[in-house]
C-alpha cells in the first residue's frame, strides 16, 4: 500500500464533468415561460443528488420537499402544503450542516416566496399561471422581434439582399445593428444547448455588407460603387393625408418615421442637433460605428419621404403645443442626452468633461487633442469604455478607468472591457472617486480615490466598502465622467398630460400616453438609457399604434420567401467569433475596429442555426409573423 | 406561367419526381407508400408533435418527420427502416403510457386514430409505467374533455384558434405537466365556447366528446305516458348511414324513420318542416326591416345556428341586436309540436317528449336555454341528440339498418320543402330565404335555382340579387374564423350587406360537430350535394308552398310575425347570457 497517491479522475467522473458543462449551457439557454414550480422541483432533484447523505435535513428533507412540490404539481395538495414546504425549507436552511443542504433549501425558499402565486394557482386550479407561449428564443428576445431564423436561412442560401430586406421589416437599422447591437437574441439561443450561441449579430453584419454587391450583380442597382443609401426602400402605401410629428431624430424616431412614411402618412422629424442619428452619432464613437455607415443608412430611410427639420429645438424654436396643434399625432423620443454628475468636490474644475459632452463633440467631428495627457475615466459601463478608448485614439499618454467595484462587476460588456485594456487602458478597480484636485488656475490635477474592499452582496451585486487604506491621488490632466445619462424632460413636461416619473416620461407599453390621445413616447426618454435595439423596437411599436390611432391598419411585410428548412444532425461546431484589428494598429485611428465575417465563416455559422421556427414550439405557436 | 421546380427523390427504393416543397408524407403518398400519422391534420396541424411519422433519410443520423418536412433533390428516404420503425413504435408506446386505453367503453373505439396506429404497429404491450393524468371538469356540459385520453396532439387548439376563431383551448403548463385546457378561465362552462364541436370531430381519440343523452331518450321511450316524437335535421340524411357503410342514397331519412320506429318512437317528423317555418318568419322579418332602412341596422344575421349565436354573443356582443329574432328550426319545431300538434292530438303538451336529431353539439345547449320553453318553464325540445348518438342508439338496439325498409314520415310535421332541406349546407338558409322573400316581394316564384351563387364550400361568399328592382346584398359565411373576418370588416365599414347567413361549422351542418367522424377527412363537401340533389328532385321547392306550413298558418298562427307567431317562434337573443356577457 503506497503512502500517498496522485488524484486521477476516472471515466465516470470525466463524463459527469462534461455533463455539468452541458447542463450549464442548457440552463443558459432555458427558454422563458417555463413553469417555475416544475423547475423548482427539478433543481431540487439535482441538489438532492448532490447530497453526501451524512445529515438528516439534506438527505431526507430535500426528498420530502420534492414530494411535496410534486403533489402541488399533480394537483393533490392544498394551501397547507405550500406552508409545509416553506416551513421545511426554513428548517433545512437553519439546520443543515453544509451549503449543499442549506443552499438547496434556500432555493426552495426563494421560490416559494418569489412565485407563491404560481404555487397557489397549481393548488387551486391544477395549472400554472406562467405565460405558456414559448416562441422562438432569438425572435422573442429581440425587442424588435426580427425574423432571425428567417434571415439566417437566407444568408445560408447566399440571398443576402433578401436577408436584409427581411430584417428591415422589423428593424430599419440593419447596418447599425450589425455593428453595435447588444444582441440579446443570442442570450437564449438554443444552439447553446449543443455548443454555443449563433453569432447572430455577425451574420447580420455579413448580410448588410454583401447586400449592395448582390443587388449590383443581379441588376437591381445599375453599375457599381453603390451604398446602402441607393438600395430602393419599400414603396409608400396610398397617401393618407395624416400628419405625424416625431420629436427626436435618433434610432427610435427614425424607425417610427420610416414605417409611418411607408404607411402613407406625412411625417416630420424634429431634431435639435445638426444631424440625424441621436446617440448613434452623438454617443457611439466611429471606431465602432463608422459615420459613413450611419449616414448611408439614414439616407436609405429618408427615401421613404419623411421631412427632416434639424437644428430645431423644441421649446425654443417651436413650442410643443404648436406641434401638437399642427399634427394628427406626435411621437416623443428625445433620448437621454444630459450628463450625470458624480457630486464630488472639484468636479467643476477645468478639464472635467462628461462623456456625453465629449462624444457629442466627436459626433459633429470636433475631435479634441489629448496628445501627451494623462486621462482618468470615472465609470464602469459601456460608455466609460467608449470614452476611454476614444481618449487613447485622441493621443492620450495614459488612460486609467477608475471604478469603485471589481472589474468583473462592471456593467460594460466583458469584451468591451478587454478591448479597452488591449487598447492600452488601465483599470483601477476598487477605487471610489472622492474629490478632484485642481491647480491654481482651476485646472484639474488629480482624481483622489479611496481604496475599497469588496463587501456584502446587495441586490445580487457585491457592494464596495471603504477599505482601511489611505486615499490615493491619480494624476489627471482630464477627468472623463461616464456615470450615466439623464433625460431633458423640461421641454416636454410643459405639455399638459405628459407625466414625468423619476426623470422619465411615463408611457404605456403601447407607446401611448395614459390619458392623452394622439401623443406617444418611447426610446431612452421612457426607458432611461438603454440599447439601440430597444429604441428601434419602441419606434416600431409606436408606428403600429399611431397608424391604428389614425384609423388605419397598414401592414408591414417583407415580401421575401423563406427557403425550405435545412436538415442537420447538430454536430457540435465552434462559434465563429468576430475578429478585431490588432490593438497596436486600431488604437491610432477611428476607423472600424471590428472585422467582418468571410463568406466561408458566414456559411458555416448560418448552418449552425437550429431553426427553432420550424423545429420545436415555434412551428406551433409564437413562430414566424410574416407581417405586423 | 410560373414553372414549378421539380425534385427527384427515392422513397423505399422507388424513384419519384415531385414539385419542390412537397412534404415527405405527400411524396410517399404519390409513390403509393403510406406513412402513419397521428397528430397531423393537413393545413391545420403540421407541427410534428407525436413523432409517429418519422422516417430515415440517408446522410442524417436523426430521423425527420414526414408530415412537415419537404423532400430535397436526391433525397433517399426509408419510411420503414429499423431505426424509423423502432422510434415510431416507442413513441406510440410512450403515448399509450399516458392514455387511458379503456377502449371497450370508449365512444371512439373502432374510430380512433391512436387505436388504429397502435394496432397497425402490432403493439401488444407497453413496457412503460402507466401515468394517467387526473380527470377533471364537468360531465354535464354538452362538451366533455377526458384528460386521461388527450394525447396533446394540439389539433383542438389549432381548429379552435384558426378554423373557429374561438380560442377556447390552449396549452397549459410545461414539461411533463403540459396539457390542453380551457384558456383564460378554468372550466368550459365559464368559457366562451360556442359548442360547435369541431374540436370533437378533429380529435384523433376519445378525449373530446359530446355529453351522451341517449339514456334520457331510452327512458322516455319506456315511459307509457310519453308520446315520443323525433325531428330529424336536414343534414342527418347526408351522414347517418356512414358508420353503417350505407351510401347516402340508401341511408335515407325514411330508413332512419324506420329505425326510430323500431326503437319505439311514436311519431317521426322532419326538421325540414320547421326550416320552412323559419324561412316564413325570417324572410318576413327581413322584409319588414328593409321597409324601414333608417330604423334598422344592417345586415340582419340568421339565427338558426346555435354555435353562431353563442359565438356572436360571446365574442362580438355588439352585433347581437342584428341577429334575427326567429328561433332556430329545432326550437320552432319544439314550439309547434307542443302547441299546435298537442292540440291536434288533443293531449297536454307535457305528454309529448320531443327528441331532435341534430348534426350539432350546440343544439344540446340551445334546447336548454331558459328562453326556449313553450310555457315559460318546460322545454320545447327535451333532448337533442347528435348524429353520432343516434348511430350509437341504433347500434345498441341491434337494428340491422341495411335490412330494414323505408317508412314515410308522419303528417303533418313530416312534410318539408327542398328549400328547407338545403338548410343543412352552407348557403342553404340564404337560398331558401331568398326564394320565399322574392315571392313575398313580387307575388311570383322565381326560378328555384336563381340564387345558386351562394352555394358551395367557399368560406365567405357574397352576392347581390335584384328583388323586384331593389338590390339586396347578401353574404354567406361558414366556419367561425370567416364569420369573425366578416364582422371585423363590417366594423371597419369595408363591406355592407343587408342579410348575412352564418354557419359555425365549415360547410354548414353537413360538416357539423355532431356528425360521424372520419379520420383526416373533411366530409362537408361530399355530403352537401346530397341535399341539393334532393332539392332538385322534389317538386316542392319553396317553403311557402309547403302544405303543412300553409295549414299551420291558416289554422293556428295566422300570418308570419302574428302575435302568436311572435310568441311561439321568436325569441330574445339577449334573453340568456354567455358567461362573458354581463
Amino acid at each position: 500500500m503506497s503512502r500517498l497517491s496522485i488524484v486521477t479522475s476516472n471515466n465516470a467522473q470525466k463524463t459527469v464533468e462534461g455533463l455539468y458543462k452541458d447542463l450549464e449551457r442548457r440552463i443558459q439557454a432555458s427558454q422563458p415561460g417555463l413553469c417555475p414550480v416544475d423547475l423548482a422541483e427539478a433543481f431540487l432533484h439535482l441538489c438532492h443528488a448532490q447530497s453526501c447523505g451524512k445529515c438528516v435535513p439534506c438527505r431526507v428533507g430535500l426528498g420530502q420537499m420534492e414530494s411535496l412540490i410534486e403533489s402541488v404539481l399533480q394537483g393533490n395538495a392544498d394551501m397547507s402544503t405550500i406552508d409545509l414546504i416553506e416551513e421545511t425549507a426554513e428548517s433545512i436552511y437553519v439546520s443543515a450542516d453544509c451549503a449543499i443542504g442549506s443552499e438547496a433549501a434556500l432555493m426552495v425558499l426563494k421560490g416559494v416566496r418569489g412565485f407563491r402565486d404560481d404555487y397557489e394557482e397549481h393548488v387551486r386550479h391544477g395549472r400554472c399561471s406562467a405565460l405558456q407561449n414559448q416562441p422562438v428564443p432569438c425572435v422573442s428576445q429581440c425587442p424588435a422581434h426580427v425574423d432571425i431564423p428567417g434571415y439566417i436561412s437566407l444568408i445560408h442560401e447566399g440571398r443576402n439582399a433578401d436577408a436584409v430586406k427581411l430584417i428591415r421589416k422589423d428593424n430599419p437599422f440593419p447596418a447599425v445593428c450589425g455593428l453595435i447591437c447588444e444582441h440579446p437574441c443570442e442570450i437564449r439561443c438554443r444552439r447553446t444547448m449543443v455548443d454555443d450561441a449563433i453569432n447572430i449579430r455577425g451574420l447580420k453584419r455579413y448580410a448588410v455588407e454583401h447586400e449592395v454587391q448582390e443587388l449590383e450583380k443581379n441588376g437591381v442597382l445599375e453599375g457599381q460603387g453603390h451604398t446602402e443609401a441607393d438600395v430602393p426602400a419599400p414603396e409608400r402605401m396610398d397617401h393618407t393625408g395624416k400628419k405625424v410629428a416625431i420629436i427626436g431624430g435618433g434610432p427610435s424616431g427614425l424607425s417610427a418615421a420610416y414605417y409611418l412614411s411607408i404607411m402613407g402618412h406625412d411625417v416630420t422629424v424634429y431634431e435639435q442637433r445638426h444631424k440625424l442619428g441621436g446617440m448613434l452619432r452623438y454617443g457611439i464613437p466611429a471606431y465602432r460605428l463608422p459615420r459613413e455607415v450611419l449616414d448611408h443608412e439614414i439616407e436609405y430611410l429618408k427615401q421613404t419621404g419623411f421631412t427632416v427639420k434639424t437644428d430645431v429645438s423644441i421649446g425654443k424654436d417651436i413650442s410643443i403645443e404648436e406641434i401638437r396643434d399642427q399634427y394628427d399625432a406626435m411621437y416623443v423620443c428625445i433620448g437621454a442626452h444630459t450628463d450625470r454628475k458624480i457630486g464630488i468636490e472639484g468636479e467643476d474644475s477645468k478639464g472635467v468633461i462628461s462623456a456625453v459632452e465629449l462624444l457629442r463633440a466627436i459626433g459633429d467631428d470636433q475631435y479634441p487633442d489629448f496628445t501627451g495627457l494623462d486621462i482618468v475615466v470615472v465609470g464602469g459601463g459601456n460608455v466609460a469604455m467608449d470614452v476611454a478608448r476614444t481618449a487613447i485614439r485622441l493621443g492620450a499618454k495614459s488612460v486609467k478607468i477608475a471604478y469603485r467595484r471589481r472589474k468583473q462587476d462592471m456593467t460594460a460588456l466583458p469584451e468591451e472591457v478587454e478591448g479597452a485594456i488591449a487598447d492600452g487602458c488601465e483599470i483601477l478597480e476598487m477605487s471610489a472617486p472622492v474629490r478632484i484636485e485642481k491647480d491654481e488656475n482651476g485646472n484639474c490635477k488629480a482624481l483622489i480615490v479611496q481604496p475599497e474592499i469588496v463587501g456584502p452582496i446587495v441586490n445580487g451585486r457585491p457592494s464596495p466598502v471603504k477599505a482601511d487604506l489611505p486615499e490615493k491621488a491619480v494624476h489627471a490632466d482630464r477627468v472623463l465622467v461616464a456615470i450615466g445619462q439623464g433625460i431633458d424632460t423640461r421641454k416636454v413636461s410643459e405639455l399638459s398630460g405628459i407625466s414625468i416619473q423619476r426623470g422619465r416620461i411615463s408611457a404605456l407599453d403601447t407607446s401611448a400616453l395614459e390619458n392623452v390621445a394622439g401623443i406617444f413616447a418611447g426610446g431612452d426618454c421612457v426607458t432611461g438609457p438603454a440599447t439601440v435595439i430597444k429604441a428601434i423596437a419602441a419606434g416600431k411599436v409606436a408606428a403600429a399604434n399611431i397608424d391604428d390611432y389614425l384609423g388605419y391598419h397598414h401592414e408591414i411585410e417583407a415580401g421575401v420567401k423563406i427557403p425550405p428548412v435545412r436538415f442537420d444532425d447538430h454536430k457540435p461546431t465552434g462559434r465563429v467569433n468576430m475578429k478585431e484589428r490588432p490593438a497596436s494598429e486600431r488604437k491610432h485611428d477611428f476607423k472600424l475596429m471590428e472585422c467582418g465575417m468571410t463568406e466561408e465563416e458566414a456559411c458555416q455559422e448560418s448552418g449552425r442555426c437550429l431553426h427553432c421556427d420550424h423545429f420545436g414550439y415555434g412551428i406551433f405557436k409564437g413562430g414566424r409573423e410574416a407581417k405586423w | 406561367m410560373v414553372t414549378e421546380n421539380l425534385v427527384n427523390c427515392t422513397i423505399d427504393g422507388k424513384s419519384i419526381t415531385v414539385p419542390e416543397r412537397t412534404t415527405i408524407l405527400d411524396a410517399a403518398k404519390m409513390a403509393g407508400i403510406k406513412i402513419p400519422t397521428l397528430c397531423f391534420l393537413k393545413d391545420i396541424n403540421e407541427i410534428g408533435a407525436c413523432r409517429v411519422c418519422v422516417v430515415e433519410v440517408e446522410g442524417y443520423d436523426r430521423l425527420l418527420t414526414a408530415c412537415n418536412n419537404s423532400v430535397k433533390e436526391g433525397m433517399v428516404i426509408r419510411t420503414n427502416s429499423k431505426k424509423a420503425r423502432d422510434a415510431r413504435k416507442t413513441n406510440v408506446e410512450l403515448i399509450l403510457s399516458e392514455h387511458n386505453t379503456n377502449c371497450a367503453i370508449c365512444v371512439r373505439s373502432g374510430n380512433c386514430t391512436l387505436q388504429r396506429v397502435a394496432n397497425d404497429l402490432n403493439i401488444v404491450g407497453v413496457p412503460y409505467e402507466k401515468k394517467l393524468p387526473k380527470q377533471k371538469g364537468s360531465r354535464q356540459f354538452p362538451l366533455i374533455r377526458d384528460y386521461d385520453k388527450c394525447i396533446k396532439c394540439m389539433r383542438c387548439v389549432q381548429v379552435c384558434d384558426h378554423i373557429q376563431a374561438s380560442n377556447i383551448w390552449d396549452v397549459v403548463n410545461t414539461g411533463a405537466k403540459t396539457t390542453v385546457d380551457v384558456r383564460d378561465v378554468y372550466s368550459l362552462e365559464d368559457s366562451r365556447c360556442t359548442l360547435c364541436g369541431q374540436c370533437i370531430t378533429h380529435c384523433p381519440t376519445g378525449a373530446l366528446h359530446e355529453r351522451d343523452d341517449t339514456d334520457k331518450v331510452l327512458e322516455a321511450l319506456e315511459d307509457p305516458d310519453k308520446i315520443v316524437v323525433a325531428q330529424i335535421a336536414p343534414s342527418i340524411r347526408t351522414a347517418w348511414g356512414e358508420p353503417f357503410g350505407l351510401p347516402p342514397e340508401e341511408a335515407t331519412v325514411k330508413r332512419l324513420a324506420s329505425a326510430l320506429r323500431i326503437m319505439g318512437f311514436d311519431y317521426i317528423f322532419d326538421t325540414d318542416f320547421s326550416a320552412d317555418l323559419t324561412i316564413m318568419e325570417e324572410a318576413s322579418e327581413l322584409l319588414e326591416k328593409l321597409k324601414e332602412p333608417d330604423k334598422n341596422k344592417f345586415p340582419m344575421f340568421t339565427s338558426c345556428c346555435p354555435g353562431w349565436v353563442r359565438f356572436v354573443k360571446g365574442h362580438y356582443p355588439e352585433f347581437v341586436p342584428q341577429v334575427s329574432t326567429s328561433k332556430s328550426p329545432q326550437q320552432m319545431f319544439g314550439a309547434i309540436v307542443k302547441s299546435y300538434y298537442a292540440d291536434l292530438l288533443k293531449v297536454s303538451p307535457d305528454k309529448i317528449f320531443c327528441v331532435s336529431i341534430m348534426p350539432c353539439v350546440a343544439k344540446k345547449a340551445e334546447c336548454a336555454y331558459p328562453t326556449m320553453t313553450y310555457d315559460g318553464v318546460h322545454p320545447e325540445v327535451d333532448v337533442a341528440l347528435t348524429t353520432r348518438e343516434v348511430v350509437r342508439l341504433i347500434r345498441s338496439e341491434h337494428i340491422q339498418v341495411a335490412q330494414i325498409s323505408d317508412s314515410e314520415l308522419d303528417a303533418p310535421l313530416g312534410v318539408g320543402s327542398g328549400a328547407g332541406n338545403i338548410f343543412g349546407a352552407t348557403g342553404g338558409v340564404m337560398e331558401a330565404a331568398l326564394r320565399t322573400a322574392y315571392y313575398f316581394v313580387t307575388g311570383k316564384n322565381p326560378d328555384p335555382d336563381t340564387f345558386r351563387d351562394v352555394r358551395g364550400m367557399r368560406g365567405w361568399k357574397e352576392a347581390t340579387f335584384d328583388m323586384d328592382g331593389i338590390p339586396l346584398r347578401v353574404a354567406v359565411v361558414n366556419g367561425l374564423a370567416n364569420a369573425a373576418n366578416l364582422l371585423e370588416e363590417l366594423k371597419k365599414g369595408h363591406v355592407q350587406y343587408e342579410f348575412v347567413e352564418v354557419m359555425a361549422c365549415p360547410g354548414g351542418c353537413v360538416g357539423g360537430g355532431g356528425q360521424p367522424i372520419h379520420e383526416n377527412r373533411e366530409m362537408a363537401a361530399l355530403r352537401a350535394p346530397v341535399l341539393y340533389t334532393q332539392d332538385r328532385n322534389t317538386t316542392l321547392r319553396f317553403c311557402h308552398e309547403n302544405p303543412s306550413i300553409r295549414a299551420v298558418y291558416r289554422d293556428y298562427l295566422g300570418s308570419p310575425l302574428s302575435e302568436r307567431a311572435e310568441k311561439l317562434l321568436h325569441t330574445r337573443q339577449d334573453g340568456w347570457k354567455m358567461p362573458s356577457e354581463t
